[in-house]
């Protein structure tokens, strides 16, 4: 019996998926809704295979005439041969992607079937303390930008006795919370989403080793508003967990208690900072926090709180699966394992590639992206996010890790690579960023909230061709105090784009 | 032309039914409520701003504060049909810029379509970063959008149908 694999991810969904999905359902074939396999530029993706865990064949971009005109066939221009082989999949190292886009992410036997749960199972046959020793030792970062050491953060919480929630008296409930930061605002970036449509037991499975290493028995994801999809897949994974005892009073039937649930964000970008994305999630103005206090000795609701991003989680269910060395002997220096880089903007072959950290820009944008999408020349990558730096096509060969690319006056960020072609204004992207902070600014401090209205204005005046020296030497000095005196890395981050801007490419702003 | 009324008056007594049990459920619940209200009734209006900051035991000012803090949250009815493009720098990368100024052209030539879409409020990244330029038409995802996939999608949904872009291109 021939079944059918039709993505239900929100960019396949954009592309058309649901008319396949339904064409096929029609026609009588069985269909099962999976995430993407990353390859975003030949979605609809649709895939075929004799049984369903036997090797897929596939076909790119398809049409409802396609399905309802029978021509789904080899000999179909966009017929793909076999999925797996292709070099775009078989030259990625997929760790936390293991799953996404083969799974349905809603079934728990396909995700058992695929080695889901293991690392959970590991993890509660070790105590606490050698789950902490095992993050530890695989020297995984936290992926949302900062890149500070997970098991250092888990460590912190785990010294930490469970707190009553702010306002509660001394007698009340204690609580320590595991709180996914799931806000992936950063334009470029998509990786959160797709793992969360793709194979979402796994963030759950990650959240629960998570709880049990640090003593934690609340989970907490803050999703951003802008991904319905996600939304929903995540609600039915975590009913579904529930109903398997992966969450719920007695995880796996042990008398380990944990239970997550998840909140929406309304649409603010600072809300992506961790201590703003607390207060959103206690219900107020995303307004960031004053640190110390560290979130992990004082989080949400006031008690002993880790903070991660979406892949950071992710990643550990393999590293208890598969141990800790393994995904340490990966990457270079002291990044180390595997990172999803995505591939965005101007680019021909977009997506989701996961490499070990060192693999170089260069070869993801070329390599993997084949070139801009329009075939003119590269004019600029973004590494990292808006708030990363602009990065001119012959600094490309920079490795993608934490330390290289700091060396390079850039930022890994998120892992996202938007590329720009040579019809790009780049001071028009530096006033963008200014722009984007004054309107996203949380108001807290005044280097962000000022200097980001002030920014655009002094950028206006340089490339009206204003007194263009003193405009210059303006702008500079405003961002130093942007990144010196900002309270998050919304101001203190502003500058990389502005500063790259003007450095790499001045002549933009004549 | 489809009416407004696709979301129900204000109903105090189900709000506060609805908000009440929330409430219970949920630590830190004024934002929670201040989208449930938006999910139900399409915005939130003055009077529920009263009711949530009676029920929650805080401030007006308290609620209007987280109001008129999140980009989502919105004081009036919303268009029919919301069309949101992405003015981040992903969909900037292939055109967004140029999509966003001929999608006001298309809503100044076409009364009834700006009044249906709201013409446009932008919006900063929708997460469909590889298949730009990306939009938000009546809560569905688009990718690679033009004036006249998002016209198409637009009429789709207003015959009350989805329109089955990717199926005829």
């Amino acid at each position: 019996m021939t079944v059918w694999f039709v993505p239900r991810d929100a960019a396949a969904k954009s592309m058309g998926a649901d008319g396949i999905a339904s064409a096929l359902l029609a026609r009588g074939e069985e269909v099962i809704r999976t995430g993407s396999r990353g390859m975003l530029w030949l979605e609809p993706l649709v895939e075929c295979a004799s049984e369903r865990n036997g090797s897929r064949v596939g076909w790119s971009n398809v049409t409802v005439a396609d399905v309802n005109e029978d021509r789904l066939d080899t000999d179909h221009p966009a017929y793909l041969g076999e999925v797996d082989l292709l070099t775009y999949l078989s030259r990625q190292q997929r760790w936390i992607y293991e799953r996404v886009g083969i799974i349905d992410p809603l079934d728990p036997q396909d995700f058992q079937h695929h080695g889901g749960l293991a690392g959970l199972k590991a993890a509660m046959a070790m105590a606490p303390a050698d789950v902490l020793e095992a993050v530890k030792t695989s020297g995984l970062r936290g992926r949302g930008g900062a890149g500070f050491p997970a098991g250092i953060k888990w460590q912190t919480v785990a010294d930490q006795e469970p707190q009553p929630l702010r306002g509660q008296p001394s007698r009340a409930t204690r609580h320590k919370f595991i709180c996914v930061n799931a806000d992936e605002g950063d334009s470029g970036t998509f990786a959160d989403r797709m793992l969360m449509e793709g194979d979402p037991f796994s963030l759950l499975e990650g959240m629960a080793i998570a709880a049990y290493a640090v003593g934690a028995d609340r989970g907490m994801i803050y999703l951003r508003s802008e991904y319905p999809e996600a939304w929903d897949i995540l609600c039915g994974a975590i009913e579904a967990a529930r109903s398997e005892g992966w969450l719920g009073e007695s995880v796996l039937g042990s008398n380990f208690a944990f239970d997550v649930e998840v909140r929406l964000g309304a649409g603010s970008y600072v809300c992506g900072e961790e201590t703003a994305m607390l207060e959103s999630l206690e219900g107020r103005r995303g307004m960031v926090r004053a640190k110390p206090p560290l979130p992990a000795i004082k989080g949400l609701f006031g008690v002993p709180t880790v903070i991660n991003n979406v892949l950071t989680i992710a990643s550990v269910p393999g590293i208890l699966a598969r141990g800790a060395e393994a995904y340490a002997a990966l990457g270079c220096e002291r990044s180390r394992g595997t990172q999803v880089f995505q591939l965005a903007g101007n680019i021909a072959q977009g997506g989701i590639v996961e490499m070990a950290f060192g693999v170089s820009a260069r070869e993801l944008v070329e390599d993997f992206g084949g070139g801009t999408l329009s075939g003119r020349p590269v004019k600029a990558v973004q590494i990292g996010g808006p708030l990363g730096a602009y990065i001119p096509p012959d600094q490309l060969d920079v490795p993608m890790a934490y330390e290289a690319l700091a060396d390079a006056g850039a930022m890994l960020g998120h892992g996202g690579l938007v590329v720009f072609d040579d019809s790009a204004d780049m001071a028009e992207q530096a006033r963008f960023a200014m722009e984007c902070c004054a309107e996203e600014s949380c108001g807290k401090c005044t280097p962000c909230r000022i200097g980001a209205v002030r920014g655009v204005e002094v950028i206006d005046r340089l490339r009206q061709g204003d007194n263009i020296e003193t405009q210059t030497l303006l702008l500079r000095d405003l961002c130093d105090v942007m990144k010196q005196g900002s309270l998050c890395a919304m101001g203190g981050l502003t500058p990389n784009p502005v500063l790259s801007a003007l450095d790499h490419f001045a002549e933009d702003f004549r | 032309m489809i009416s407004r009324s696709a979301f129900p008056q204000w109903n105090e007594s189900d709000a506060r039914a609805r908000l009440t049990s929330l409430i219970r459920e949920h630590d830190g619940p004024v934002l929670l409520c201040l989208q449930d209200v938006q999910m139900v009734y399409g915005f939130v209006p003055t009077a529920a701003v009263e009711l949530i900051a009676e029920l929650c035991n805080v401030s007006r000012a308290d609620v209007t504060g987280v109001l008129t803090f999140y980009a989502d949250l919105r004081t009036t009815p919303p268009p029919a049909i919301p069309v949101r493009l992405c003015a981040a720098e992903a969909c900037q990368a292939v055109g967004g810029r140029a999509l966003a100024q001929a999608w006001q052209q298309a809503c100044d030539q076409d009364d009834q379509l700006a009044v249906d879409t709201g013409v446009d409020e932008p919006i900063f990244c929708l997460g469909n970063c590889a298949l730009g330029p990306a939009a938000m038409v009546g809560g569905q995802l688009m990718g690679r959008a033009t004036v006249m996939s998002l016209k198409e999608r637009v009429a789709g949904i207003r015959d009350g149908g989805r329109s089955s872009v990717g199926g005829e291109s």
